[in-house]
């Protein structure tokens, strides 16, 4: 048995699989003051009867920092930057407690400046003056040669409670990026620990013995305990578990659209050949811009409980929510009001919808069937406006080598998957105007919990190979090795592959659920002084997000 | 918020480092050339500012080389898919800036274009088609007439471009570069001062060796912004070479990241299109992110070689002379001008002129005579006698763009009448109706 929770921000639900079917469904409003509580209801209530010794792992999703960064709830952390020259400190995202070093490492991660251990140590000393218990150490170019930000947090180790490491946040090059990152990473630190180690004891305390997976903005998952030591990689995780239900739910490899409509707004995911599509550098939370690899998604403000107003003759729909939609006793109209008037949905009270469209209908000159049927048709447009924009800018990314210019993939999607409240009453309508097959996945009422459950662990690995300098790094995982004149491409796929078998298993991977991939592979040649002087070899591999090794996506759960 | 950022401007940014094309393994001009300017915008996280908008480069078609170059035989034998590309990658900075999407965008794209001619009958300079002047009659197609002013600050004298636009009076060509008589192309002295119709309209500004950031300044301030401002242009491009870089293996000047930074926010181009410069390790990254943050309105001030010293780059008090005298001598040669003509054409009606063109690159050799009909009303008809030594030998007529009526008819019908006979082929290329005919 496989036991997945969400705790959303509206809902908290569970799901119990066994043998791949639902044996449970279980759904209870979220209490936002208190995570651990809602997790606690609904796992006594899924797991009422059951015999936990049955279960075989447990994966959670939660808004835990993802609400504790918006809401800031979040602890005060002192950063450490070594920028050298470039972008001017003014530049730089605006972070109080921040010191700016010496030290420079260049982008073949040789080190261009030394740092300054009397500066470093005098910033430590402020910071602890000031009360500040945790730090983030970044350097640019880290993940070139972590050297510099290692000696750093040696010189400050054991002051402080935890400090995060610039380089071990992402392989990827952003500067700006990796310095919010690993902020992040140290202000959700604290509250996030708590939380993990009251998790941990309620299970206990279940008779669950079995390992605990949190989910991460990728739709993939990992060992609980391995995600203390990076908290920040579980932002965002609710609309990663929601593609990942609908993933399992769908039986689709082609190139496909996923709504998930709620109540105030609408995301939406893409997949290329059944694939769900990452952001390229990272997800964006609060103005945050981080190297945390996420699904790639956009949300709109338009769903159910969506506010309808005129002006000046025209429907307008969202984004604004006063409250439930007035069939249920709401104090304006609603996308949904305008549905029920439709028949398209039965929820609420008819009279109280025709009610609220009427004021509008009057202003109109119109039946309020016909008003109906303008907001419906308004806020699919708006949907169907900002699906097509999200797939015109994907297919026009940039790219950069002639091969991909000439033969890159367009996405063409054939189905859309819908989930959400409105689901039901707004799939066909928006597949006819996507030209795509409507779907709408059974128990999508649970598709969070369904796709935590059953999500795979994921990792990436980024492998740069300098066979001049005879020097390998792998950038997030702080390892410098040297290489001979001679390595190959092939060789840096096979040390890249390796370390990421050991990463993953750490992480918490079954062997059966490991899809590698190589997601990057490219060779130079290096030419100094118009001879060869060597090779510049880059290599990235993951594991592919997906589902759990057993499951076939779209059988009946 | 610092002074700078209240000047940020909206720039479009066209990244196309061509990962998988080289003119040889070991050219200069080679996969690896934007690997490590790559690694430094993608570290300085340059794309996460919400001014600077990254758009992937269209294709330019073989209309859009046959509207400015006579390729011989033909324009799909000469270039590959690479240049397609970086020209097309030219005009979609273009179409950026001119529907306002951006206020201001740079090209930085690969191969580079400035030293191919008017006639291609291969590569020469690292260069086949020149993408800033298919570039410049993509934006008079598609969005009228402009007076246009191109800006090359490659160090290398853009010949090519200069050779395109001699004739026409409403593109200024402005070049600074090392001094011809120590490096390629070997051309570019103050007296290459434009055609008899167009006058001014080629300006050149050679430098000595060793120049540095002071030298150019100078030259920017003194002789290129009073120059434009005269010119008043519709639109400013800078063809931006990086290799005045004091790292830089194949020239020998002294300039700097600031140097370019500064260079381009005094010029304010609406249009960058990177050329040449193959220091790419340590020149390319750091001028590349200067240029990109001055041409986005944002503080430069930190941008730096990991290795820069100042003092030790400084220019001698003899270059900087030196450097006087020469502004002073274009500026003069401006100044004159307009009175010029009379004394340099006289009553002739056309004009010749003999070339011989050396394509380096392909080893290929050209003859060739030019001739020009003298008026005062447009750029003027051009005929074109080409014979190289791949044994092909072409005639071409040109209607130049914005053409009075006389030099239009003429063309006509002078192409009408034209043989084949020894030449293999008869081109006609007439700009404003877009019309390119082979015989």
């Amino acid at each position: 048995m496989i036991l997945g929770i969400d705790v959303g921000g509206t809902h908290t639900d569970a799901v119990l699989i066994e043998g791949f079917k639902i044996r449970k469904k279980a759904k209870i409003p979220t209490d936002e003051t208190n995570l651990l509580n809602s997790l606690h209801r609904v796992a006594t209530e899924i797991l009422a009867g059951e015999d936990p010794k049955k279960l075989q792992r447990v994966v959670l999703s939660t808004t835990l920092s993802t609400n504790a960064i918006v809401q800031n709830k979040v602890a005060r952390v002192g950063m450490i930057v070594a920028g050298g020259p470039g972008l001017s400190p003014s530049l730089l995202p605006r972070i109080p407690h921040m010191f700016h070093v010496a030290g420079y490492v260049n982008h073949r991660g040789v080190i261009a400046a030394e740092i300054n251990r009397e500066e470093i140590k005098a910033a430590g000393g402020k910071l602890l003056q000031e009360g500040i218990k945790h730090l983030g150490v970044v350097g640019k170019f880290s993940t070139r040669n972590p050297a510099q930000e290692l000696q750093t947090a040696d010189l400050l180790a054991g002051d402080f409670r935890h400090i995060s490491l610039g380089h071990r946040m992402s392989g990827r090059l952003n500067f700006r990026r990796r310095i919010d990152t690993a902020y992040l990473n140290s202000a959700v630190w604290e509250i996030y620990q708590r939380f993990v180690s009251d998790v941990l004891q309620f299970v206990r305390s279940q008779g669950i013995d079995v390992p605990i997976y949190i989910l991460k903005a990728d739709g993939g998952t990992f060992d609980v305990a391995k995600s203390a030591e990076f908290p920040v990689q579980t932002i965002l995780s609710g609309p990663a578990a929601s593609i990942m239900g609908i993933l399992s739910m769908a039986k689709c490899d082609e190139d496909a659209v996923a709504l998930d409509i709620g109540g105030t707004t609408t995301d939406i995911a893409v997949f290329a050949d059944g694939v769900p599509l990452l952001e390229n550098l990272g997800v964006t939370i609060e103005g945050h811009k981080t190297l945390i690899r996420g699904l790639r998604t956009r949300s709109i403000g338009l769903g159910g409980d969506s506010a309808v107003r005129s002006e000046g003759g025209k429907i307008l729909v969202g984004p604004r929510r006063e409250g439930p939609a007035a069939a249920l006793g709401g104090p304006l109209p609603t996308l949904t009001d305008a549905m029920v008037v439709l028949k398209r949905t039965d929820i609420g009270e008819e009279r109280l919808a025709t009610a609220a469209l009427a004021p509008l209908a009057a202003a109109l000159g119109r039946s309020v069937a016909e008003t109906a049927q303008l907001i419906f048709t308004e806020a699919c447009e708006k949907i169907v406006g900002a699906v097509r924009s999200f797939i015109r800018e994907i297919n026009n990314e940039p790219v950069y080598t002639i091969h991909e210019m000439l033969a890159g993939k367009i996405i063409v999607p054939k189905t859309v998957h819908v989930v959400g409240g409105p689901a039901a009453a707004m799939a066909d309508y928006l597949g006819e105007k996507l030209s795509c097959r409507p779907c709408i996945p059974q128990h999508s009422e649970v598709a969070n919990a369904v796709g935590a459950a059953l999500a795979r662990t994921t990792a990436e690995i980024t492998v740069l190979a300098d066979t001049e300098r005879r020097l390998l790094t792998i950038g997030e995982e702080g390892v410098q090795m040297e290489i001979p004149s001679r390595y190959t491409a092939a060789q840096a796929i096979a040390a890249g592959t390796e370390r990421l078998r050991e990463k993953a298993l750490a992480m918490g991977a079954r062997e059966e659920d490991m899809e590698i991939e190589v997601v990057e592979n490219q060779e130079f040649n290096m030419v100094r002084d118009m001879y060869m002087a060597g090779k510049n070899i880059r290599v990235k591999v993951q594991l592919k997000p997906g589902l759990i090794s057993g499951f076939t996506r779209g059988q009946a759960l | 918020m610092t002074l700078m950022d209240r000047q940020r401007r909206r720039t479009g940014l066209i990244f196309f480092p061509a990962f998988d094309w080289a003119i040889s393994p070991t050219h200069p001009e080679r996969e690896e050339r934007l690997l490590y300017t790559q690694d430094q915008v993608f570290e300085e996280g340059l794309l996460d500012f919400d001014n600077i908008i990254e758009f992937k480069p269209g294709l330019a078609t073989t209309a859009d080389i046959d509207r400015i170059h006579i390729c011989v035989p033909e324009a799909k034998s000469v270039i590959t898919e690479s240049h397609l590309i970086s020209a097309g990658g030219a005009i979609t900075a273009a179409e950026k800036v001119l529907s306002g999407e951006v206020d201001n965008a740079f090209a930085l794209v690969r191969p580079p274009g400035h030293h191919a001619m008017r006639v291609v009958h291969g590569a020469r300079g690292f260069c086949n088609v020149n993408i800033e002047a298919i570039m410049v009659e993509y934006i008079r197609k598609h969005y009228g007439p402009k007076r246009i002013a191109i800006v090359d600050t490659d160090c290398h004298h853009g010949d090519g471009t200069q050779e395109i636009y001699w004739h026409d009076p409403n593109t200024l060509c402005i070049s600074i570069h090392q001094d011809g008589r120590t490096l390629y192309p070997g051309s570019g002295f103050t007296d290459e001062f434009g055609g008899p119709n167009a006058l001014g309209m080629t300006v050149n500004i050679p430098l000595p060796p060793r120049t540095s950031d002071e030298g150019f300044l100078y030259v920017l301030e003194k002789v290129i912004m009073p120059i434009l401002a005269e010119f008043q242009p519709d639109l400013v491009i800078n063809s931006a070479g990086q290799d005045n870089h004091y790292t830089d293996p194949i020239t020998n000047m002294r300039f700097s990241a600031q140097g370019y930074a500064r260079l381009n926010e005094i010029l304010a181009p609406d249009i960058a299109v990177l050329e040449g410069g193959y220091s790419i390790e340590k020149a390319l990254p750091y001028v590349n992110v200067g240029i990109i943050l001055a041409m986005a309105g944002l503080d430069y001030s930190a941008v730096r070689e990991p290795d820069y010293h100042a003092e030790a780059l400084r220019q001698t008090d003899q270059i900087t002379r030196y450097i006087e005298r020469t502004a002073a001598e274009v500026m003069d040669l401006w100044k004159r001008r307009r009175e010029m003509k009379k004394s340099l054409v006289g009553a002739a009606g056309y004009v010749k002129r003999n070339k011989h063109i050396y394509y380096d690159t392909d080893g290929i050799s050209e003859q060739q005579e030019e001739t020009v009909r003298v008026c005062d009303d447009c750029g003027g008809l051009v005929l074109i006698d080409s014979f190289a030594d791949t044994g092909r030998r072409i005639f071409a007529v040109i209607v130049p763009g914005q053409s009075c009526p006389v030099c239009r008819e003429e063309g006509e019908a002078f192409f009408n009448r034209m043989e084949k006979g020894r030449y293999r082929h008869i081109y006609f290329q007439d700009r404003d109706r877009d019309i390119y005919i082979r015989k």
